[in-house]
């Protein structure tokens, strides 16, 4: 029996329950778990045995959502985090401290360049940034203490297609590893383990919940990356005093790293997921499979319906998709992203900031909020809401022009979204 | 730590303490394309409660040099040559599958130097299929996804790890993605190609205990009663429900099962 990605994504990790029976994943809703004795509790504190102590560590709740998506990604495991945020920390503060250093592609999600560029040069970790299809520049940024290269399978917020073979080798070549944020694609689009990449992160917030209802990230290990030859993790492979001298390779030898993760990461810094919001993650990871692929071909519509209203006369000015052939990466895109690239992306409006407005205000069905990835279609005009202070020429060396839509394309009936979007244009025109 | 046996280096994980020669020894063996830290839960029990470990990785395994080596009577050499580089005079040895053969061998060959038997898994004959033989010599990728999907139970297919947050398949993957080129096809050839007859092991002296997986598909529970009736001191266990990676599978009833038996 060798299960395929529809089925692991109803049911990976989730046995029925032992006990009543139960076929949905029952929630265990808990804090702790009792002993069977003494020397069981000292076991599983000294990790002779394995099992749940503290909710902060793991609950079995969770630990089905990390068993689902580290098969959906083809890992060795998973730890749940409290969000996206939390996730790239803990991939940070578990492969390097004060002295670290990172080359990270400079088409960031917003919240991780915030950590990479503000934070955590406090704590004495520094970030390179470069252009993430600079290949060269990859290469370049590299120094003796960097320990880590990190990119969005997906840039923000040109949809940047991560070259993950060539940046991969890249990293392996320096032995360091490439944690990659896979929350745009999902494993349904993309499996960046296949491509080369050690690490991921997801927002399970996104597309994985998909329902818009739960916060939580997600950090995968693909157990390939050798930490003991690289020569640059003593975290991982020497003792380490804060548990009892533990060789974490030697305890594992491919899941060193999320040993370390957890019972360092989720125990000193405590960025644990709720049982609660990890239950909801999983209702919405049944349906995985068949929500990305209606997300794609609703995006595939609407892109190619503002594709073609772009124009010397219209308020489209232009639109920025790995599905267009004019787009920097849509070569690489069919090559790594066979099955679509992504749900979430930007057009440009003629018209400056006022037109952009005028769009948002003029929908009915797309609703104006911060996020992406919901089943239900989102909008947001960045110039006039998270980039608000920002000056026109400091927009555009972001890469987003006064005009910039970012649409996130949900469920809904792609006529209802071409019609609400048509609107929108209509009232734009008129700004 | 590291030793060296045979003018090779050896990697051998000791329970995640210090090895000290004057507790009672127990060494583990792993199987075919593993390491020693298939053994990792019950290997750092033993050695938190008053054993000697040594889980070792077999030469071209894992962290030690070497190559592999292509028979199981010269790796029940090996294991002769490792208690004394470490100067034992004697140990309990568990093995699993490939392990589980050299463990027997070993009480064959050294008989004085082995107090306890232990194999999991086990079949004696254990023969290879040709395809897979074929597979581990010529595309080990194959091979890798055929002992996958044969060493686990249809529930651990699915998933339930007892260790919260791993995905057991990937793991062995994994781990099995590991070993250098050439390991594989050595390594099944060696357990194919091991021709002692069953009612060699009438000579087994030592205390054995023989546990089963119910639903192992390599060495399938009839296997392991036939070779429970050749050993007059064996006891079989059969384990419910479990597949041939059974340390991975139900870590605690496999722990439970050793303890009650070397603690004897």
């Amino acid at each position: 029996m060798s299960l395929q990605f529809d089925t692991l994504s109803l049911h990976a990790g989730q046995l029925p329950d032992a006990e009543f029976g139960a076929r949905a994943q029952p929630l265990y809703l808990t804090t702790s778990f009792v002993f069977q004795d003494t020397d069981q509790a000292a076991s599983l504190f000294n990790m002779e045995r394995a099992g749940h102590v503290y909710s902060r560590i793991s609950n079995p709740t969770n630990a089905v959502l990390e068993e689902r998506i580290a098969a959906l990604e083809g890992g060795v495991g998973a730890i749940a985090v409290a969000s996206g945020q939390a996730a790239l920390h803990l991939v940070i503060s578990t492969l390097m401290g004060a002295g670290g250093h990172i080359v990270a592609s400079r088409a960031l999600y917003g919240g991780s360049h915030n950590l990479l560029e503000y934070t955590l040069p406090r704590f004495g970790v520094q970030t390179s940034f470069i252009d993430p299809r600079d290949l060269n520049a990859w290469q370049a940024a590299i120094q003796p203490e960097t320990r880590l290269l990190f990119g969005e399978s997906l840039g923000n917020p040109g949809l940047d297609v991560l070259n993950i073979p060539a940046v991969s080798e890249i990293a392996h070549a320096a032995g360091i590893p490439l944690l990659v944020d896979a929350t745009f694609p999902t494993p349904y689009l993309q499996r960046p383990f296949d491509l080369g990449a050690d690490l991921i992160f997801h927002s399970a917030t996104k597309f994985l919940g998909g329902h818009g209802v739960a916060i939580g990230g997600l950090v995968v290990d693909s157990g390939k990356f050798d930490w003991v030859s690289s020569g640059k993790f003593p975290q991982l492979a020497e003792p380490y005093s804060g548990f009892h001298n533990m060789v974490f390779a030697e305890e594992s030898t491919v899941a060193a790293f999320l040993l370390r993760a957890r019972r360092e990461g989720l125990r000193d810094f405590g960025a644990c997921m709720s049982p609660f919001n990890a239950f909801q993650i999983l209702q919405g990871l049944e349906t995985l499979p068949l929500r990305m692929a209606r997300h794609v071909e609703n995006t595939r519509a609407i892109v190619a319906h503002l594709a073609g209203l772009r124009g010397a006369e219209g308020a489209v000015e232009s639109v920025i998709h790995p599905d267009l052939a004019e787009h920097p990466d849509h070569e690489l895109a069919k090559q790594l992203l066979p099955k679509g690239s992504s749900a979430v992306f930007s057009f440009h409006l003629r018209g400056g900031r006022p037109a952009g407005r005028r769009f948002i205000e003029a929908l009915r069905v797309f609703s104006h909020l911060a996020n992406v990835g919901d089943a239900k279609s989102l909008v947001i005009h960045p110039a006039s809401t998270t980039h608000f202070r920002m000056s026109d020429e400091a927009l555009k060396a972001a890469g987003i022009h006064p005009g910039t839509i970012r649409l996130s394309i949900g469920l809904e009936d792609p006529k209802d979204l071409i019609d609400d979007l048509n609107r929108g244009l209509a009232a734009a025109a008129k700004a | 730590m590291q030793i060296t046996v045979k003018g090779q280096m050896v990697y051998v994980y000791t329970g995640g303490k210090p090895f000290d020669r004057q507790l009672p020894a127990v060494m583990f063996l792993h199987g075919a394309q593993l390491d020693h830290s298939c053994w990792n839960l019950q290997s750092r029990w033993f050695g938190h409660h008053g054993f000697g470990v040594l889980a070792v990785d077999l030469p071209g395994h894992g962290r030690s040099a070497g190559a592999p080596l292509g028979s199981i009577e010269e790796l029940a050499q090996w294991v002769d040559a490792l208690l004394s580089s470490v100067a034992l005079e004697q140990a309990a040895l568990v093995g699993h599958s490939m392990g589980s053969l050299i463990a027997m061998e070993a009480a064959l060959q050294f008989p004085s130097r082995i107090s306890r038997l232990a194999l999991l898994g086990s079949t004696l004959p254990m023969p290879v299929s040709a395809a897979l033989l074929d597979a581990a010599w010529h595309n080990e990728a194959k091979a890798v996804a055929m002992v996958n999907n044969f060493s686990h139970s249809s529930s651990a297919q699915i998933g339930g790890n007892t260790v919260p947050g791993l995905w057991m398949m990937g793991m062995n993957q994994r781990l099995m993605e590991r070993q250098k080129s050439g390991v594989f096809g050595c390594d099944m050839n060696a357990c194919n190609a091991y021709a002692r007859p069953l009612t060699d092991l009438s000579a087994i002296r030592q205390p054995t205990l023989i546990l089963a997986g119910a639903q192992d598909r390599m060495t399938p529970p009839k296997a392991s009663r036939a070779l429970a009736s050749a050993i007059a001191t064996a006891r079989l266990e059969v384990l419910a429900g479990a597949g041939h990676a059974l340390m991975a599978e139900q870590p605690d009833q496999v722990l439970n099962h050793l303890r009650d038996f070397l603690k004897q």
